[in-house]
């Protein structure tokens, strides 16, 4: 006998069975098609096109390989069109500092200023903007022409069954995409995450996909090391598959990590939403591409000089410092050498990680920096020697492989921590964000060293 | 004269807020709604001399607890059963708009679709048969374009005939699967037994089967309180008769 309320909702929960609130959903949605199908004329325009575009890029057959497709054409003309502009700015810069060394001579200016100067600040920011700029000027406005044709919200579309799965909520598919752009901005916009469990959930998470102070540390050890074997013409296309691997790996400890979290600390079911597919517009060419660059490259590229140039300057500062025999720089990387092998890393790597928690832009320079302070001082004009200070200080391919893996999955950097901080207002959660990824980055770094090392492939 | 409480439901940007101040003019205050972060709008107008408190609820795409907002919309037309509730849908998205309508009238039958907008959609060329759309939902539907004042006077006259009983929708119920209706027809009896038919039991049935956490607990608080059952009935119930 059903007297009380709890007896109810009892009786009610052992009727329930799982989805039953989408079926409740699509009757309703079905009802009201058939209800506008008979009773509204939609003339032939947008809508109709809007809907057999969507037909196409949101099927459950052509979504993920369209989608797939396009993230690589848009890593691939990145690779492809960077290379060019890349090395014309590097020879460029090298030209510069001729010249500037050259005055320096003729001033008769102390070569320790010239080191802290030249060789320092101007070397470590030149080598910022020749290896970060044309890729920026290139991933980001063809990122904000799909963003303005309306492709990223059909992403989100394709990508919700996956993260519901996963115990998260659908829109973290766009604030990963976010992510893509800047990891600190992609923070702030999972505010459109109602919950608070799953918007905990994208922001652990978020920090697992390549910002773009991390693209071009992964696209350079790519096409340096995993593309070199292969016929100049395919290297392009190699590169662009191995940075693609990255990043699929990358989504893939995104929704594990989603999983694992929602089955543990943040338990819960994924809430319900509704999405939004705006009609797909023609996007105004030059003036997305216009703001796209000035916008974001150039910002992005501010933000990297005015943190690279002093990062250059200490990076310089403690390689010419002696402590008895050695520098301080070398005193830090001999310290960090055993843990850096045990992940096929070295003592270098290490270090440029921990000083480039500032922003992922400087821990290529300073890596290099590192090298260079140590070894002689050759100039890097282009990617043959920059190739072959790596090898010279025993890299291998797993060298490089693990460089990528520990970029990707490693702590987020100091702005998007402080982000993270600001919108959660937990230091609890704030330090879990960086210790669940480093713990990730050490686990998969580790793993991979003894099972390649094992088996004796390097 | 007698007074009237009307709620204003509809997505967000379908020009429900136009509708309100076109409605109430200066006569409005804004606040929060008890306990939410969610702003309270509250209007009010006379029309064939009585008087009208409109309260616009949140802009939400639905009506399932996923949100502050759609809580706040939700728990105004279960529990304090407005009067009437007038739908805003956007005639250039109808369709999108109106699954927020179908909600609703699963909740009262006491409502009015407002199909606004209609301005721009006649500019797209978007043609819409309102007497078809009335048929189907069976209840009042009215073409409007708020900004220019275009309907107002028919919603008005619709809402007096409505208020005043000389109207009674007859509005759509939407058939779920077999197994659904089933599971509905062994709950309905129960939830009449307890708290009779002042609310939409059919609706309730279907929370109660979809797992509704946040209502479930609403229901359950409301009842312990003695709130449910003490209740004015001003709800004719779809199975009263």
């Amino acid at each position: 006998m059903v007297d009380s309320i709890e007896k109810l909702i009892q009786y009610s929960q052992s009727l329930r069975k799982p989805n039953i609130r989408d079926e409740i959903v699509t009757q309703i949605y079905q009802t009201t098609r058939s209800i506008c199908q008979d009773s509204v004329i939609y003339p032939k325009t947008e809508t109709n096109r809007s809907e057999k575009l969507d037909q196409i890029l949101t099927s459950p057959i052509w979504g993920f390989p369209i989608m797939f497709a396009m993230l690589g054409v848009v890593i691939y003309l990145t690779i492809w069109g960077a290379n060019v502009p890349s090395e014309a700015l590097a020879n460029l810069f090298g030209i510069g500092e001729n010249y500037l060394t050259a005055a320096f001579q003729a001033l008769g200016a102390p070569s320790w200023l010239h080191g802290l100067l030249v060789l320092g600040l101007y070397r470590g920011t030149s080598w910022v903007v020749s290896v970060m700029l044309p890729p920026m000027a290139i991933f980001f406005p063809m990122f904000a022409l799909l963003e303005n044709f309306g492709y990223l919200p059909r992403v989100a579309f394709n990508m919700d069954r996956l993260f519901k799965s996963s115990g998260a909520h659908g829109k973290q598919a766009l604030t990963m995409a976010m992510g893509f752009g800047c990891n600190a901005a992609a923070i702030i916009s999972t505010r459109i995450i109602e919950s608070p469990r799953e918007r905990m959930l994208a922001i652990l998470t978020n920090n697992f996909v390549p910002c773009n102070g991390r693209w071009p540390t992964l696209i350079l050890l790519a096409s340096l090391f995993m593309a070199a074997g292969f016929a100049t013409g395919v290297q392009s296309i190699v590169t662009t598959l191995v940075v693609m691997g990255i990043v699929l790996l990358g989504i893939m400890v995104t929704l594990l990590v989603s999983w694992i979290l929602s089955k543990t600390a943040l338990k819960g079911i994924p809430t319900r939403y509704t999405l939004e597919l705006p009609p797909y517009r023609q996007p105004k060419f030059l003036n997305t591409i216009f703001r796209a660059t000035v916008d974001k490259s150039l910002f992005v590229l501010k933000r990297a000089i005015i943190v690279a140039a002093p990062a250059g300057l200490i990076t310089w500062i403690l390689a010419n410092i002696m402590i008895g025999e050695q520098s301080i720089l070398q005193h830090i990387t001999l310290f960090l050498d055993p843990f850096g092998k045990a992940l096929g890393l070295d003592g270098f790597i290490l270090m440029a990680f921990i000083l480039g928690l500032p922003a992922n832009e400087i821990v290529m320079p300073i890596l290099l920096m590192g090298y260079l302070a140590t070894g002689a001082m050759t100039e890097v004009d282009n990617m043959v020697e920059l190739k072959k200070i790596f090898v010279d200080h025993g890299w291998t391919w797993l060298t490089a492989l693990n460089m990528m893996l520990f970029s990707l999955l490693h702590y987020p950097c100091g702005t998007t921590i402080f982000t993270i901080y600001k919108e959660t207002k937990s230091v609890k959660w704030t330090i879990l964000s960086a210790v669940i990824p480093t713990a990730i980055a050490i686990t998969v770094t580790f793993i991979t060293a003894h099972v390649v090392r094992g088996l004796g492939l390097v | 004269m007698r007074h009237y409480r009307i709620a204003l439901a509809g997505n967000p940007n379908t020009g429900k807020s136009t509708l309100f101040n076109e409605l109430t003019g200066l006569r409005q205050h804004t606040g929060n709604w008890p306990g939410k972060t969610v702003l309270h709008a509250e209007g009010s107008f006379s029309y064939q001399g009585n008087s009208y408190t409109l309260i616009d609820l949140p802009g939400t795409y639905s009506l399932f607890s996923n949100s502050a907002d759609e809580e706040v919309a939700r728990d105004y037309i279960i529990f304090e059963k407005p009067d009437a509730t007038i739908v805003v849908l956007d005639a250039t998205s109808l369709e999108r708009n109106m699954n927020l309508a179908l909600q609703v009238l699963e909740m009262t039958e006491q409502v009015i679709i407002c199909i606004n907008l209609m301005d721009e959609a006649r500019k797209i060329g978007i043609q819409i048969d309102e007497k078809k759309i009335a048929s189907r939902l069976g209840v009042p539907v009215i073409k409007m374009a708020a900004r220019n004042g275009e309907g107002i006077d028919l919603l008005l006259k619709t809402l007096h005939q409505l208020v005043t009983g000389k109207i009674s929708p007859q509005p759509l119920t939407i058939q779920y699967s077999k197994e659904i209706e089933e599971k509905i027809d062994e709950l309905i009896p129960h939830i009449q037994n307890l708290i009779g038919n002042s609310y939409p039991t059919r609706w309730i049935a279907l929370r109660l089967l979809d797992g509704d956490e946040s209502f479930v607990q609403l229901l359950k608080e409301k009842y312990s309180k003695g709130k449910l059952q003490f209740n004015p009935i001003r709800f004719p119930s779809k199975h009263a008769n």
